[in-house]
């Protein structure tokens, strides 16, 4: 799936996360910005890609600000701003839940 | 080497500064020496200096041992001016001994190391970029952490040998007499600072307030001090302490507070005539109104409050609860001012309070103890040290002093956002689990099993779930995730002392 437009999701609230997705050419980069990326960058970015993969989306720049969101709360941004970005809102992708 | 709670201690240094690794809590009765400072004999008439820089002439030399008190916390003005002219002044290879360095301390402390004039130091601990600087190895000697009952043995032994006071007070007469009480800037009980009056071989004080000759009460006597040096201001009195305490709002820390306050009240040592230290925090000031209520229900008053004190504590001492405030540190204005109005709340330094090689300290005769934790582990060891990037960014304070009471609760949340708080090892072990008896997180409580006694007293208590700390561990984990080890070198850049003296646990420089 292509980006149609550059989205937000989340807020830097502490335990959420922040992700901004916009267009891409060289696969899924993410630039991650965590207090705790020495002991969980790794699972974080790997819960970005996968989620995003789920979409169908294979070339992206990812920015995300991270302030100890846990896992489930990871995957519900990257959700959001995936649809917000493919322009896919009115239709919740529940099959990517 | 390895000492007993299982922690490796770099044998070249432990050989070097000829420490032993810690081997148990039990202190027992050893006979031990104490030394006395030098005394530069003088009628008192010389005492009043015009200005930091000639009393620094005056004192200090290359190599020494420096001190200062933290009672300013980040409103102090007093180790910054004094700093700054030592730096200018060239002189080299410093140890810095103050009772711990609060931020406000950092930057010069920082280019006091960059520029030799720093080469050494012993605190109770350091945070932000100080700890992030000796954490990434900015200093080439370790860091010496000690609690401040440790501090004051360490005094007391000569393993501190201090040179040079320099130490702030919101009053003082011509000749030295002082106390934290009157002033524009004062914080209270001078607790961590008598030590230094009383050992040091030069006791310079500096206030912005002199008063007419004799002041008292005297805290700090004429006969301890050398130098009186007038200076502007000493501290800013709305960084000292904050105003009013408020009690929290947050439902997870009030839910701590509550049990823990249910661990207590049904603890056997819940009965008229029992002592107590909460400290400060959100959830601590909880338990203290909880318990006030307690208190009242159960027609118990308390023999003494202890340790670092806050205004709901003082009103307890107002309101008859309390029959004495055993006072090392005030944490708010309020506390502050209750020691100078109420004669029941007395005056301690460190070593009354908790030095273990004493005849007696306070934290020896404490019934109930509640302390926090970044970590705890299923050893029921804590740290209080180090943060969950392997950073300096606490102080040992008197965590393994007070840890000595007959009750040691930990209260901690299970997690602190996506950083578990109940972990399987603690990353730095500053009080041994040996001492302590009950972690309450906002899921239940842990009992350490050496404690039988509490596992029976707090087996049926209604809306205290009991797990054991693996089950909370696994708990925790199941929430946040499994981390990435951290990553260490094998540079040693501090060392923990236990409060005995011995190495508890050794912190290396952070790899990143």
């Amino acid at each position: 799936m292509e980006i149609k437009q550059t989205a937000v999701a989340g807020t830097l609230e502490s335990s959420d996360i922040q992700i901004m997705l916009s267009k891409g050419n060289h696969g899924i980069e993410i630039d991650l910005e965590s207090d705790v990326k020495k002991q969980f960058g790794d699972q974080i970015i790997s819960v970005i890609t996968t989620t995003l993969k789920k979409f169908g989306i294979e070339n992206a720049k990812v920015k995300a600000v991270d302030k100890g969101a846990l896992d489930c709360v990871i995957k519900a941004r990257t959700i959001a701003v995936a649809q917000r970005a493919l322009k896919t809102t009115d239709q919740p992708a529940w099959e990517v839940l | 080497m390895k000492n007993s709670v299982n922690r490796d201690l770099p044998d070249d240094l432990m050989n070097k500064l000829n420490y032993e690794g810690f081997k148990t809590t039990d202190i027992g009765q050893p006979t031990v020496q104490r030394v006395a400072p030098k005394v530069r004999v003088t009628t008192g008439d010389d005492k009043v200096v015009d200005s930091i820089e000639t009393v620094v002439k005056k004192t200090v030399r290359d190599g020494m041992t420096i001190s200062f008190h933290h009672h300013f916390r980040n409103g102090d003005f007093v180790f910054n001016k004094v700093m700054r002219i030592i730096i200018d002044a060239g002189i080299k290879n410093l140890t810095l001994a103050p009772s711990s360095l609060t931020g406000v301390m950092n930057d010069i402390v920082i280019e006091a190391i960059k520029k030799g004039t720093i080469t050494n130091i012993t605190s109770s601990g350091m945070r932000g970029s100080l700890g992030d600087f000796v954490s990434h190895g900015g200093l080439k000697n370790p860091v010496i952490f000690r609690s401040h009952g440790n501090r004051a043995r360490a005094i007391e032994h000569g393993d501190i040998k201090i040179d040079v006071a320099f130490l702030g007070v919101p009053n003082a007469d011509k000749l030295g007499n002082a106390n934290g009480m009157e002033g524009d800037a004062v914080f209270g009980s001078l607790g961590y600072a008598l030590m230094d009056a009383q050992y040091a071989n030069n006791v310079v004080l500096l206030t912005d307030n002199i008063m007419p000759y004799p002041n008292t009460p005297a805290s700090i006597k004429q006969t301890q001090v050398d130098y009186v040096v007038k200076v502007d201001k000493v501290g800013d009195p709305d960084k000292i302490g904050s105003g009013a305490t408020r009690f929290t709002k947050d439902p997870k820390e009030l839910k701590i507070a509550s049990m823990v306050n249910d661990v207590i009240v049904n603890s056997p040592y819940f009965k008229d005539g029992f002592s107590f230290q909460t400290g400060s925090g959100g959830a601590a000031l909880a338990v203290t109104r909880y318990l006030r209520q307690a208190m009242i229900d159960n027609q118990i008053k308390a023999s003494f409050a202890l340790g670092g004190i806050t205004k709901p504590t003082t009103d307890l001492l107002e309101e008859g609860l309390v029959r004495r405030v055993m006072d090392v540190q005030d944490f708010d204005k309020g506390a502050a001012e209750s020691m100078h109005h109420n004669p029941n709340q007395q005056e301690i330094d460190a070593s009354w309070y908790a030095d273990p090689d004493n005849k007696g300290a306070m934290v020896d005769q404490l019934d109930v103890v509640i302390l926090s934790a970044l970590e705890i582990d299923t050893g029921f060891n804590v740290n209080v040290m180090t943060g969950s990037d392997g950073v300096i960014r606490g102080a040992v304070g008197g965590h393994q002093d007070a840890a000595t009471a007959k009750l040691t609760i930990i209260s901690a949340p299970l997690v602190r956002g996506r950083i578990a708080t109940v972990v399987p090892k603690v990353t730095t072990n500053v009080t041994p689990g040996d001492s302590v008896d009950v972690l309450v997180t906002e899921y239940g409580i842990a009992i350490n099993p050496k404690r039988q006694d509490l596992v029976k007293a707090f087996a049926h208590l209604p809306g205290v779930p009991v797990y054991s700390i693996e089950e909370l561990q696994q708990m925790a984990e199941a929430k946040v995730g499994k981390p990435k080890p951290l990553e260490f070198t094998d540079r040693t850049v501090a060392l923990v002392e236990y409060r005995d003296g011995t190495i508890i646990d050794a912190i290396h420089e952070v790899k990143d």
